[in-house]
């Protein structure tokens, strides 16, 4: 099938989500999607074990990426359900331990 | 469960595309066109003569400085280089925070008045501001270079094909098809430009979008970290001692020796005093890390106190993914390439654009009246892809006709621009639809094409003088703007005379006919 052909089959799946669906995986992409990228940003400058400023620009440098592969996870998964259901541990267990290891300061 | 995520990914791709696409446009057209900041900025300053670089206008500049800012803490001074800068000097009164600049006659170091123009200096903002506060043009362009991340990656997901879509296009095939395939064709034939750019432009800002690092490993010592990465250090303290400044000369050999060229900029650090210090940076047209390389000289005996420059993996990575960026290091010819691939890369936006609203129109032409979405992304897709080439040109225009001695003209130049650009989308408005795309297109070819003649007419610097004189800043911002004047103009006339064109245009008149 071409590719021309796709795009109306993806737009069709558009109209069969509804707009709360597509509301929830946006605010999951963009906000989530950040909240995930900074927290790896932050984990890195914290545990990478390299100078300070080496590890705080690693991190910078990969959490754009981490980011980007959040948003494609959150819309390619099958439901927003899902979608939060696999962005929220990793955001949680991230932040629960730079604040348990005094990263978050 | 292959198709549904390809499906879903090639929903993603066209929304995220749309939604940022003007700004995106705007963002590729005004980057790209920064490639040639410096040449821009010297055709826009026609009374500044090109400058051969060497030691003696920096001689010339300091002399200027210790007559008119003996007082000041810092000099910079940035020497003419063969890309049409200028010999450009900066100084700070003591207590004052913000940096006083003047641009000097290289041949006699006394200040030169030009016209007064922000020259591509406008553009180059406008890429990453938007000509808005700072701080909301940098996140809002980064938002949207974020997005364009996303749909680089979903659209290569999507796009299974894309070695044989590259060899495909299918023009006059109507309903979206050839837009389609010229969409593909131009986003993988510059595909690691495009990610390389788009990333990249990302971590020229990166301190600003993500700085939770630093918060974490600096407890928000920003200043502490810019040390760090770049070993930059802080102001000499003032012994309150006069003492007279070394000879500049063989300190500039002695970068040049080690570099191989002269520097790009020289600070001086408490001139006249015993603590005085002279800071030498590599120029970054000689390597593709932005990195600055540095010596660093006693003020009075002249002695080498340090050199910097090797920086660790990650910086050095961040330096050269800035570096890319900005493109500085590129020889001419990998300027034309870079040049041409930002072209691509706006093309490619464009050519998104024209898709979307053409297979929405495309549908509406079936079951009638075009709605409100639709007409939106036709009056923006007019006002920006048709609209800004014209406003930009109007510019440079605005340079050369507004009267020399106006108050605010550099204000004025900018405003020009935006009311060129505000008339474009009240015409898109008005009066949506090919005519006005074809007479936007016109009139952008005709700016660019006698760009040319406009510069005959207003300067002594025209093709006739800057050619044989290998003039090429001037030269060649000539040749570029009516290059680019034939291509728009040679889109105008497609959409006048080609039969696609033709065939919508009476569509649409049909279905005017019909409704009334």
């Amino acid at each position: 099938m071409s590719l021309a052909a796709r795009i109306p089959a993806g737009w069709r799946r558009l109209r069969a989500w509804h707009w709360p669906g597509v509301l929830s995986r946006t605010i999951a992409a963009v906000l989530g999607g950040y909240a995930l990228a900074a927290l790896v940003a932050t984990a890195f400058a914290a545990w990478l074990p390299a100078s300070r400023a080496e590890a705080v620009l690693t991190g910078m440098m990969l959490s754009f990426l981490i980011y980007a592969g959040a948003v494609i996870w959150v819309f390619a998964a099958r439901s927003a359900g899902r979608a939060w259901a696999g962005l929220l541990p990793p955001v949680l267990v991230l932040a629960a331990l730079l604040w348990l290891t005094g990263g978050l300061a | 469960m292959r198709q549904g995520f390809r499906q879903c990914m090639s929903w993603l791709h066209i929304w995220s595309g749309l939604l940022v696409g003007w700004i995106l446009f705007a963002v590729f057209l005004t980057g790209t066109a920064s490639y040639f900041r410096n040449e821009i900025s010297a055709w826009m300053r026609p009374e500044l003569q090109a400058a051969a670089p060497g030691a003696e206008p920096v001689r010339l500049a300091i002399e200027t400085l210790q007559r008119t800012a003996p007082n000041s803490p810092s000099w910079i001074i940035s020497p003419p280089d063969e890309r049409g800068g200028e010999l450009r000097v900066f100084w700070r009164e003591p207590g004052a925070r913000r940096f006083a600049t003047a641009v000097l006659d290289p041949a006699t170091g006394e200040p030169v008045r030009t016209r007064e123009s922000l020259g591509g200096n406008f553009f180059y903002r406008f890429h990453f501001e938007l000509h808005m506060a700072p701080l909301w043009g940098r996140w809002i362009v980064g938002f949207c270079a974020m997005m364009m991340l996303v749909a680089i990656i979903s659209g290569i997901v999507t796009h299974r094909r894309i070695f044989a879509d590259f060899f495909t296009f299918r023009p006059g095939k109507g309903a979206g098809r050839s837009w389609l395939d010229a969409h593909n064709a131009l986003g993988v034939l510059a595909l690691p430009y495009h990610l390389m750019i788009t990333y990249t432009g990302l971590i020229t800002l990166m301190v600003m979008y993500m700085p939770w690092g630093i918060q974490a490993a600096y407890q928000g010592d920003r200043q502490a970290f810019v040390n760090d990465v770049f070993g930059t250090a802080a102001l000499v303290k003032r012994a309150n001692q006069p003492a007279p400044l070394t000879p500049i000369a063989p300190l500039l050999d002695e970068a040049t020796r080690r570099w191989g060229g002269p520097p790009g900029r020289i600070d001086v650090q408490q001139p006249g005093d015993a603590s005085a210090v002279i800071r030498m940076t590599r120029r970054d047209a000689e390597s593709i890390s932005a990195n600055p390389q540095t010596l660093t000289f006693d003020g009075l005996r002249g002695t080498l106190l340090s050199a910097s420059g090797e920086a660790a993996a990650a910086a050095a990575t961040r330096g050269v993914a800035y570096g890319l960026h900005l493109g500085r290091f590129a020889s001419p010819l990998l300027r034309g390439l870079f040049f041409l691939s930002g072209l691509a890369g706006t093309a490619m936006v464009a050519t998104g654009l024209v898709l979307w609203a053409a297979k929405h129109r495309h549908r509406h032409a079936r079951n009638g009246r075009a709605g409100f979405g639709l007409r939106l992304v036709e009056a923006l897709n007019l006002a920006t892809i048709a609209g800004l080439p014209t406003a930009m040109f109007g510019f440079l225009w605005a340079n050369r006709l507004l009267p020399l001695h106006l108050a605010d003209r550099a204000e004025w130049e900018v405003r020009c621009f935006f009311l060129i650009w505000a008339l474009a989308g009240l015409q898109a408005v008005l009066w949506p639809g090919l005519r006005s795309w074809a007479a936007q297109f016109g009139a952008a070819a005709l700016l660019g094409l006698l760009l040319p003649v406009l510069n005959l007419l207003t300067t002594d610097r025209h093709l006739g003088a800057s050619l044989p004189a290998g003039d090429w800043a001037m030269a060649g911002t000539d040749l570029v703007a009516a290059g680019l004047g034939l291509l728009l103009g040679y889109l105008a006339w497609r959409l006048v005379h080609r039969a696609p064109a033709r065939q919508a245009l009476r569509g649409a008149r049909l279905a005017r006919a019909e409704g009334a």
